[in-house]
């Protein structure tokens, strides 16, 4: 195999091999919101760990879980919190528009059309939040 | 309307030069002329030094695929008017190496494509007498939008997976894996699965999804990459499960 330091004959090609810039990423919507997908598991992964600490120190008792409200209530808590939020709705939004293309159904012989499955898991998103509503304001 | 557009090419000659340039040509700017049609202007009548690949003018070789405007496209289907008043930028396409202006080596793609064996494969071919293979046309359905790929390597040049790693077997190859795995008449999948399955096959891809935006056959390899990595892990969880499986 012939490398680029090679000098260029006829009929031995001189590669021009073009670098990726470290920030493709920012070039275009479509490369930063994915940057921004890949981004949003790290604060998929924050909210299973706050999740786990509150059912956590539920189980401990009536003090544990105090502790664990006054804690919450830190500004910098409800700060991370709150960018948690957009990133967790993003990750969510962003899958579900994704899910019909890895997905195929078929239903009676038929493939069901992409928008049904993307509004199926719109669908399992307002029950499960219905639901939690539900028990919290009971 | 403009009767003029200005198309910057780069140029890339080897012999002489250690890196890429542009080139400013001006063409007619025809409400029917496609990009090739300008290059093919400026090879006829203005230039004839400048190298590009193309074939047959129609969507199907899949040969003229360029960067155009920083976009992937096919610049037989891509017409100078859109990008009237101009200029406009034609590259090679991205994440190849260039051997001369927007000629890019598309050997790694071959050699990616062979890789994942697309043809049927049968365990044993019936008899003749048995007549052929047939289909329902559901059965047919269930592949027909991967046998629409041209090869034409847009996807590869999207992908910015391929473009870090370019051990990534890449879009289309897998597309086109997906496209007689899911062939009723193929018996195939256990050896494209060799491939397809390792690190640089299914599980490099980050569904960034942009492969499927820049198709111009609407083949959806970032679909055909989903689909398989979905049936890989259920298979795999099968052989756990029932390891005589298969075997």
């Amino acid at each position: 195999m012939s490398t680029e330091r090679n000098r260029y004959t006829e009929f031995r090609p001189r590669w021009y091999r073009p670098k990726m810039s470290t920030w493709w990423w920012l070039k275009r919507w479509s490369s930063l919101a994915f940057i921004l997908r890949e981004l949003s598991s790290i604060f998929i992964a924050w909210f299973i760990y706050f999740f786990l600490r509150l059912v956590h120190a539920l189980g401990r008792g009536d003090a544990a879980y105090r502790e664990f409200l006054a804690w919450a209530a830190s500004p910098g808590i409800v700060v991370l919190n709150g960018i948690t939020f957009a990133f967790v709705l993003f990750h969510a939004v962003t899958w579900f528009n994704l899910a019909p293309q890895a997905m195929v159904v078929h239903l009676g012989g038929k493939r069901l059309p992409g928008a049904l499955i993307a509004g199926a898991n719109y669908a399992a998103w307002v029950v499960a939040t219905a639901l939690v509503l539900w028990i919290v304001s009971r | 309307m403009v009767d003029r557009i200005t198309v910057e090419v780069a140029r890339y000659r080897p012999e002489k030069e250690a890196e890429p340039s542009f080139q400013a040509y001006e063409v007619p700017c025809r409400k029917d002329w496609v990009i090739l049609d300008g290059l093919n202007h400026i090879k006829d009548h203005l230039d004839g030094t400048l190298s590009y690949r193309w074939s047959c003018r129609m969507g199907v070789c899949g040969s003229c695929g360029m960067t155009v405007n920083g976009e992937p496209k096919l610049t037989c289907a891509t017409f100078l008017a859109d990008y009237a008043p101009g200029p406009l930028r034609v590259e090679p396409l991205r994440n190849f190496p260039i051997i001369r202006d927007v000629i890019v080596d598309i050997d790694d793609f071959m050699q990616k494509l062979s890789a994942v064996k697309p043809w049927l494969i049968r365990d044993a071919e019936k008899p003749l007498a048995e007549g052929e293979y047939r289909q329902t046309p559901a059965q047919l359905d269930e592949y027909k939008q991967f046998s629409m790929c041209i090869n034409c390597m847009l996807c590869y040049s999207a992908c910015p997976v391929y473009g870090l790693d370019p051990e990534f077997i890449g879009p289309a190859a897998i597309a086109l894996a997906q496209r007689y795995n899911l062939d009723s008449r193929d018996q195939g999948a256990r050896q494209r699965d060799e491939v397809l399955s390792k690190h640089e096959g299914i599980w490099s891809c980050t569904f960034v999804g942009e492969c499927t935006k820049v198709c111009p056959k609407h083949v959806d390899p970032a679909g055909a990459i989903q689909r398989y990595k979905l049936s890989s892990a259920m298979g795999s969880v099968k052989d756990f499960l029932m390891p005589w499986r298969g075997k």
